[in-house]
């Protein structure tokens, strides 16, 4: 979708303002939104490309003014009530209201090592053989789709060149949705600044994303 | 109406209010999800433990000071991150598909993720406000020299700027230029030189005369 | 510019919500935001070229927030104050502090009627063609520039039609920087409805957007 979350090439935003020190966490309650997000993809709950697509689901005017955590936190309520996990009314209690249906295994601290140090590729076995090669020069196809997609609004229509081959990786767009993996082949394309922005642009700016095989097309 | 529903419109709070109502927002999932048992309270405090005081740039420096020495490890970085990193016991979680970028004269590599906030966690950490803030995403992309100079940084005009938004679960860190003056550092003390910044490209690596 | 305000094709604002009997203003205080921004525009001397990039710019996040007369105020405000007719600290306690800058003219009752009639005619003479005519496909610039413009991003890089040679115009991007009127031809061009949004888009739509000659590129 053409979420609030699709900002790159925005302006009004004003000057990028890195804070000295940063904490990891500015409060408390920060670390424990980040912690429920982890636990929920271990306990396989839901899949990243769900949450994501959640997340930027929200109404622009919401999406843009919650803080960082806050929009994890709010995206966590949001998926805890579409999959069942709670319901309003216990969301309001701030704790679960009987009768309730206990979880299958709990989510343990090992558990969290064992994602943490190792995770789980993105990486799946070819359907076929890959369309492109490095080298090619493709557009990224102008889509427009409603659900999630990995392909900026500031690339669409626009032509690139491979940069690599990635390898197959799970499809967001597909993920997202629960409509299964479905992976596709996954490049590196590299877009020359000018095409992108327009010839005033810095002429020595280049941009790399990465895209998956649906959304490209030969020029 | 709901109380999840009522909170959509609550972003007109100044932030003091929010931030106790998100205490208690993330509270309530907490008790919930802990109540019906899906999580253990110990999982919880474990991964605030760990990429609060455990998981940082610490790691990153680690793989970039081995590859300013070590010319066989530096070529594996750069052809295969995730095993370069995986063999100084770094990956797992936004590390399973690394890609490292290595900056010359004439080339300034720069990460962002327009979309969201994907971030090479297993080597730097989590990201910092700023990275994941709209002024870095809206303009990484399309004004890096903009950004860089909001840094305090100016690159000669004819060098190239790659920036690379990561849309899918590549995971990028930029392997900044060795600084000039660091003849003989063991990899420990080129470690101390090797900035968050500098592995994003927003930075550089501290000079020597930081160490003396 | 890029801002919050350029959001054609954007999704998750959810329905249309028309309300039923809305008055013409929702309160006391609209009423006066919307006269004293016509009015204090005679004594400030600005365009409305320059009134919309007030309102444009600001952080998305603000725009997609205020109330269309929330973001019409902030604007008055600030447009008041970079011509040092207002202060910060005169808007703070809501008295005069210090003199008044002499302004050249103000709108006084008897005017409001003959200005209003009179409005504000943009086509303007000039002695040069047009180079584009009905029929003549062109493509819309890949032009992202951080002042005032009105060319939306969604059309930008995109090929349509001719519709209409509408005549000489003022040209905002000019007018609303201080540069002059600096008057260009306008055009209505077309484009199909697949063109802008994809294969996937209603085969039965065209979009048109009136653009100046610099907004376009021959084919």
């Amino acid at each position: 979708m053409n979420s609030a979350a699709d900002m790159g090439g925005m302006h009004g935003f004003g000057p990028v303002v890195p804070e000295k020190n940063e904490p990891v966490f500015h409060e408390e309650w920060e670390g424990h939104s980040f912690a429920l997000n982890m636990v929920t993809g271990v306990a396989n709950l839901w899949n990243i490309d769900a949450f994501r697509f959640k997340r930027e689901s929200l109404p622009p005017p919401e999406y843009l003014n919650l803080s960082y955590y806050g929009l994890w936190t709010r995206t966590l309520e949001l998926m805890m009530l579409e999959y069942g996990i709670a319901t309003p009314e216990e969301l309001k209690a701030g704790h679960a209201i009987a009768p309730f249906k206990q979880a299958p295994r709990a989510v343990t601290a090992a558990d969290c090592d064992n994602m943490v140090r190792c995770a789980r590729p993105f990486s799946r076995p070819a359907p076929g053989p890959a369309l492109f090669k490095v080298g090619d020069k493709v557009r990224a196809k102008n889509m427009h789709p409603k659900h999630h997609t990995r392909l900026p609004r500031y690339t669409r229509g626009h032509v690139g060149e491979i940069a690599r081959i990635v390898g197959c990786h799970v499809f967001p767009d597909s993920n997202a949705s629960n409509l299964g993996e479905d992976p596709h082949w996954l490049y590196t394309v590299r877009f020359d600044g000018h095409e992108l922005w327009g010839a005033d642009s810095d002429p020595k700016v280049r941009v790399c994303i990465e895209a998956w095989e649906p959304y490209l097309e030969k020029p | 109406m709901t109380h999840a529903h009522n909170h959509g419109h609550d972003f007109h709070h100044e932030h003091g209010s929010e931030l106790s109502e998100m205490q208690l927002r993330t509270l309530a999932i907490e008790t919930i999800l802990l109540e019906k048992g899906y999580i253990e309270q110990a999982a919880i405090d474990e991964l605030i433990e760990t990429y609060e005081k455990k998981i940082g740039p610490r790691n990153g420096a680690q793989v970039v000071a081995k590859a300013w020495v070590d010319p066989k490890f530096r070529k594996w970085l750069l052809e295969d991150g995730t095993a370069a990193i995986g063999s100084l016991g770094f990956g797992g979680r936004s590390g399973n598909h690394l890609v490292a970028l290595e900056n010359t004269p004439l080339l300034h590599n720069m990460v962002v993720c327009t979309l969201c906030s994907c971030y090479p966690w297993a080597v730097l950490g989590l990201p910092p406000l700023w990275y994941k803030s709209a002024p870095y995403r809206s303009r990484a992309v399309a004004d890096p020299r903009g950004v860089l100079k909001d840094f305090g940084i100016e690159l000669p005009k004819d060098t190239e700027i790659r920036v690379w938004d990561s849309t899918a679960e590549l995971r990028y860190m930029v392997v900044p230029m060795r600084p000039a003056g660091t003849e003989g550092w063991s990899e420990e003390k080129l470690a101390d030189l090797v900035t968050r910044d500098s592995m994003i490209g927003t930075g550089f690596p501290k000079s020597p005369k930081y160490l003396k | 510019m890029n801002g919050g305000q350029d959001i054609g094709g954007m999704d998750g604002f959810g329905p249309v919500q028309p309300e039923p009997n809305e008055p013409v203003f929702h309160s006391q205080w609209e009423k006066r935001a919307f006269a004293l921004t016509l009015a204090a525009g005679v004594a400030g001397g600005w365009n409305i070229d320059m009134s919309r990039f007030a309102r444009e710019n600001r952080p998305p996040n603000e725009y997609l927030t205020m109330s269309y007369y929330q973001i019409w105020f902030a604007a008055l405000e600030a447009m008041l104050k970079e011509r040092a007719l207002v202060s910060d600290d005169e808007i703070a306690v809501g008295q005069t502090l210090k003199a008044p800058k002499p302004v050249s003219c103000i709108l006084k009752a008897d005017d409001v009627a003959r200005v209003l009639y009179h409005g504000d005619p943009t086509e303007r003479e000039t002695k040069t063609k047009p180079a584009f005519k009905a029929g003549d496909r062109v493509r819309a610039k890949m032009m992202n520039p951080v002042t005032h413009t009105r060319l939306p991003r969604y059309v930008r890089g995109h090929l349509g039609t001719i519709d209409r040679v509408i005549g000489c115009h003022v040209f905002p991007d000019s007018n609303a920087a201080g540069a002059g009127e600096n008057p260009q031809w306008l055009y209505t061009v077309r484009f199909d409805g697949g063109e802008l949004w994809g294969a996937d888009a209603d085969p039965s739509v065209t979009v048109s957007v009136d653009a100046w000659e610099p907004y376009l590129l021959p084919t």
